[in-house]
């Protein structure tokens, strides 16, 4: 059943045109970047995107923290909005159950093509932009990059820990993915469901800036998505890392298992 | 009935609210049967087809499809039954071809690879597609996608297929082309459960009829007893009130100038009237259709659109 999914996520135009997209804003940036010199100052603006001018082997990192916080998302809740709700308006899932194919192995099969996609959205950008980064902004200077901490990174530092911001950054779409599993179990509409998961990540992020909802900050799903910079910090600064895994957890577990439960006792009308 | 019954349910019932879309309906249905399951749009025949395949849960009753109870064996009876329910549905971007190849890999089967890229393509020559047809289901004019839908049915060689308005969309060349190929199916051993509010559909194909009327099962039974021959004689006439004085107790029903008339040969009959100097218009057998035994079975006046269950079901 995994499989089929996968040749079906393969075989939509939709998939390629949102890598796309995904794609296209980095290079866009890298592009402006390069042209006009003018970065944003430390501190400011998306992560590492003050020192790619001077180190653009830093690149891919700074286009992913470019798409993640809300390209990224949005994807993932389109495609995780569509995979029940979809094959309802296809008229599709009756024929699937019925074939019969297991509700609970329906689900799985969903939220792991959806991971892949994930997967692949990440490795594709962080490779476009690696090769964007290297033409356009330059290498890295001879001394080694620069660590936000201050210190010196080994080209092998840098790569082990680039792979861990890749599957940092993964674990952080597996809650949008889960939410949106879980709404699309719930509508038959796709838009909606995606929509509905669009808009808990909004409120999420309006929660974050809001001082008087400090309690619930640890626990939006939103709050943790750009630890993945301390891990270049020297030492690495796990907490915050380690806190957005469990919570990307906890969301995945509570919405997968509402996902199951409300999916496997409801009537297929459509 | 004869036979050991493929489906049978036992006051099976779905409610919704207030609404009893499926009302506590005993179907039966033989092996080697094509059963036609009648009943106007609403009264409730996509819902009792939707619970025989475990797709919508039943509020009260239980379903026993091929000797198991569903929904809780379906993973064991799901693999012997073919079904189209309210409809086909596809991938619009791909093939019709891909998209059986698809539904066929999902689930899971014995057969190698091989046969079942093969087995796709004989159900479409089946089904009158062309397996070579490249073109996306987005192309694909309603018949075409009922098409596919009856090929996606008979994919697994099922032991009972259960097709709700398998002919819709088609032309009437295509209504007998499947019909032809699933009384074929039936010839080998396929039981077929086949829901519809085409009255002459069911006449031409079935050999058990029930009726479903806003969700209660009004009449089950063969269709050669339901349409056996009455014993009455249809007599039109000017004379029919000389005519029915005549005849006395033997008359059934008077209505303007025809008349039923119990008799046992209508030629006899016949002769008596004309005998007797009662002038006879028209007098012959008189058979009931499918259509009466529908009428007089569903009786009650029928229920004003909105109320029924047609919002649920579609």
């Amino acid at each position: 059943m995994i499989g089929v999914e996968l040749v079906k996520l393969v075989l939509r135009p939709r998939t390629w045109v949102v890598l796309g997209m995904l794609v296209a804003l980095p290079t866009l940036v890298a592009v402006l970047l390069a042209v006009t010199d003018v970065a944003p100052g430390p501190g400011e603006g998306p992560p590492f995107l003050s020192a790619v001018l001077t180190d653009g082997t830093l690149f891919p990192l700074a286009a992913l923290g470019v798409v993640l916080p809300l390209f990224l998302p949005i994807a993932v809740a389109v495609l995780g909005g569509d995979a029940v709700a979809g094959e309802v308006q296809s008229g599709t899932l009756r024929y699937l159950l019925v074939r019969p194919v297991g509700r609970l192995r329906l689900l799985v099969a969903k939220l792991v093509t959806v991971v892949v996609f994930v997967v692949l959205a990440v490795l594709v950008v962080a490779a476009v932009a690696a090769v964007e980064g290297r033409l356009l902004l330059g290498t890295a200077p001879a001394t080694g990059t620069v660590s936000l901490s201050g210190s010196t990174l080994t080209p092998q530092q840098l790569a082990w820990r680039t792979a861990l911001a890749l599957a940092y950054m993964v674990v952080c779409m597996l809650g949008v993915a889960a939410v949106a599993l879980f709404l699309s179990t719930l509508t038959s509409s796709s838009v909606g469901a995606a929509l509905g998961t669009v808009g808990l990540l909004i409120a999420s992020t309006v929660l974050l800036g809001l001082d008087a909802a400090s309690a619930l900050h640890p626990y939006l799903p939103t709050r943790y998505w750009l630890a993945f910079v301390d891990l270049f910090r020297d030492p690495i600064l796990w907490d915050d890392v380690v806190r957005g895994l469990l919570v990307q957890l906890g969301y995945l577990v509570v919405f997968g298992l509402a996902a199951w439960a409300n999916f496997s006792t409801s009537d297929v009308d459509g | 009935m004869s036979g050991t019954a493929v489906i049978r349910t036992r006051g099976l019932t779905k409610r919704y609210g207030e609404l009893r879309a499926v009302d506590g309906i005993d179907l039966e249905v033989a092996e080697g049967a094509v059963y036609g399951f009648l009943g106007a749009n609403g009264s409730g025949k996509t819902t009792t087809v939707r619970m025989l395949l475990g797709l919508v849960l039943p509020t009260e009753g239980s379903a026993e499809v091929l000797g198991a109870p569903m929904p809780a064996s379906r993973t064991t009876v799901l693999p012997q039954v073919g079904a189209l329910v309210e409809g086909p549905g596809a991938y619009d971007h791909l093939s019709g071809r891909l998209n059986l190849a698809l539904l066929d890999a999902a689930g899971p089967d014995p057969l190698p690879r091989r046969d079942r890229r093969r087995r796709c393509a004989e159900v479409l020559e089946q089904v009158g597609l062309d397996p070579a047809d490249r073109r996306p289901v987005r192309a694909y004019s309603l018949g075409m996608r009922q098409r596919l839908g009856l090929a996606a049915a008979l994919l697994r060689r099922p032991r009972l297929l259960v097709l709700d308005e398998p002919t819709n969309g088609l032309d009437p060349q295509g209504i007998r082309e499947i019909r032809t190929l699933l009384l074929a199916l039936n010839a080998e051993g396929t039981t077929i459960f086949l829901s519809s509010h085409l009255l002459a559909e069911i006449e031409q194909m079935c050999t058990d009829v029930g009726v479903l009327d806003r969700g209660r099962l009004v009449l089950q039974d063969r269709l050669d007893q339901l349409l056996r021959p009455s014993g009455l004689v249809e007599v039109h006439s000017p004379d029919a009130h000389a005519a029915a004085r005549l005849l006395g107790d033997a008359v059934v029903e008077v209505a303007g100038e025809r008349m039923l008339v119990r008799a046992d040969d209508a030629a006899s009959l016949n002769h008596h009237l004309v005998g007797s100097g009662v002038r006879v218009a028209r007098l012959g057998p008189y058979e009931r259709d499918l259509e009466q035994v529908v009428l007089e079975a569903s009786s009650v006046p029928p229920a004003p659109v909105e109320t029924r269950a047609e919002v649920l079901t579609s």
